[in-house]
């Protein structure tokens, strides 16, 4: 049985979204961790150790055990500690959860990341479009305050939690509210739920974050 | 109870027989709906609008889109002979491996479609690299036959229905990808895994893939 006495390590970088993913998700089930901020252009050898396949941040670390994957953490986190719980118990609305979370990782990052990276004017029009597309799904989604219901936050919206990160914090304008009001709205909603305004770095940090991020998709493509 | 079970389905594709391979492995009797990858019915579209693709799992009329999900819904709906680990660790562990299987995909995809020796090369590396992780990492327990153990689990099933399409491709491109040689351990494992009745069962018949590899070629590719 899993208590918060039990030894719990998370690795990530200020301002990567898939960790604040699972700040939000510890923070809501009000499990203590230590947090051990990594460097993206200079891995951490516990990094290299606890995630040799992917060598990316976050890693949970629970009584020595690495999780990495964002999603699969905030499963996991979902399945140990019983409290506060992050998906509906209903296994085909689970499943309807799961399939929008994955859609995230799946089409929106994605686009979101081309559109905020691109510099090209013509590259950013595509970014766009493709990033509008996905989004169109979301807002057609979203039926109450929060994907997960009226008054609860849960995987589908800290899934999300890059939309707010650009939307509120960098002020980037991803989408406008007359473009997709439902999500404008969501967006400003989550972003000052108590547990998330809590976990959402700064606009300063968001952009060292995006340059080391540019900086290291960089060397990557140079190799 | 009676419950009504519908899987949209394209044989060829190795998503499909993951789900398949699911129902058949705990004996779920379910309607198979074969779906055409270049003539898909309305229904795909109407039930999975994002990505206009099989597999579909109907289920009393509610569906459910995408292998992963459904097999872990099918799991949770019908918990005899699991094949998710019951641990809570194990089971992130098998959806992280889970979800490196499905990234093989791409890899796979850009050989199929290679069209010159030198896409060709580059696809074999990207899915060597893949392989070498997994040869790597995931057989160091000796005493385990399988992923699952001593019977095979979800993460058998994940890389057997990769595997398998990874077999296809090396009798129609005449290279050897999965090599005894270079991945002992998973040269192994996919013998005992294809050797499993029920997997054995419903593996699709490689000459047909091979027939229907050529066939995509020349039409996405224009030659053979």
């Amino acid at each position: 049985m899993a208590s918060s006495q039990e030894e719990v390590t998370l690795l990530g970088v200020v301002g990567s979204p898939f960790l604040h993913r699972v700040q939000i998700a510890l923070k809501l089930k009000g499990i203590e961790y230590k947090y051990l901020e990594d460097d993206l252009n200079n891995k951490s050898d516990l990094l290299l150790k606890y995630n040799p396949v992917h060598k990316m941040i976050p890693v949970l670390v629970h009584n020595e055990k690495p999780i990495s994957e964002s999603l699969v953490i905030v499963e996991y986190i979902d399945d140990t500690w019983k409290q506060n719980p992050i998906l509906p118990s209903d296994p085909y609305q689970r499943a309807l959860a799961r399939f929008w979370a994955q859609f995230m990782d799946d089409k929106c990052v994605v686009a979101a990341a081309k559109f905020v990276l691109k510099v090209d004017e013509k590259e950013k029009e595509k970014a766009t479009e493709e990033l509008y597309e996905a989004l169109k799904f979301l807002e057609n989604e979203l039926k109450d305050k929060f994907f997960a219901g009226e008054e609860i936050i849960g995987f589908v919206d800290i899934a999300a939690v890059f939309i707010p990160l650009l939307q509120e914090v960098a002020q980037i304008q991803l989408f406008t509210s007359e473009k997709f009001p439902k999500l404008f709205k969501w967006s400003k909603d989550f972003y000052n739920h108590p547990v998330v305004k809590e976990i959402m770095p700064s606009k300063d940090q968001l952009f060292v974050y995006f340059k080391a991020r540019a900086q290291s998709l960089a060397a990557k493509k140079k190799n | 109870k009676m419950t009504e079970v519908k899987l949209h389905g394209f044989w060829y594709s190795p998503f499909t027989l993951k789900v398949k391979w699911t129902l058949e492995l705990k004996g779920i009797p379910y309607e198979n709906i074969e779906e055409d990858r270049f003539n898909m019915s309305v229904q795909i579209f109407q039930y999975n609008p994002i990505y206009k693709r099989t597999p579909i799992l109907v289920h009393d009329g509610k569906p459910l889109c995408e292998s992963t999900i459904i097999v872990e819904y099918i799991d949770q709906i019908w918990p005899e002979n699991p094949l998710f680990p019951i641990d809570s660790y194990e089971r992130a562990l098998a959806r992280f491996w889970i979800k490196y299987a499905d990234d093989m995909v791409s890899a796979i995809r850009l050989l199929a479609l290679s069209s010159n020796s030198e896409e060709q090369v580059k696809a074999i590396e990207k899915i060597w690299e893949h392989l070498r992780v997994v040869e790597d990492r995931c057989f160091n327990d000796h005493e385990k036959k399988f992923f699952g153990g001593d019977t095979i689990n979800i993460v058998d099933i994940a890389f057997g229905s990769m595997v398998k399409f990874i077999t296809v491709l090396e009798d129609a491109l005449e290279v050897k990808i999965l090599e005894y040689e270079k991945f002992p351990h998973f040269h192994l494992w996919y013998n005992n895994f294809k050797n499993v009745p029920i997997i054995k069962e419903n593996l699709p018949d490689q000459d047909k893939m091979l027939a229907f590899l050529k066939f995509s070629r020349e039409k996405l590719l224009g030659s053979s």
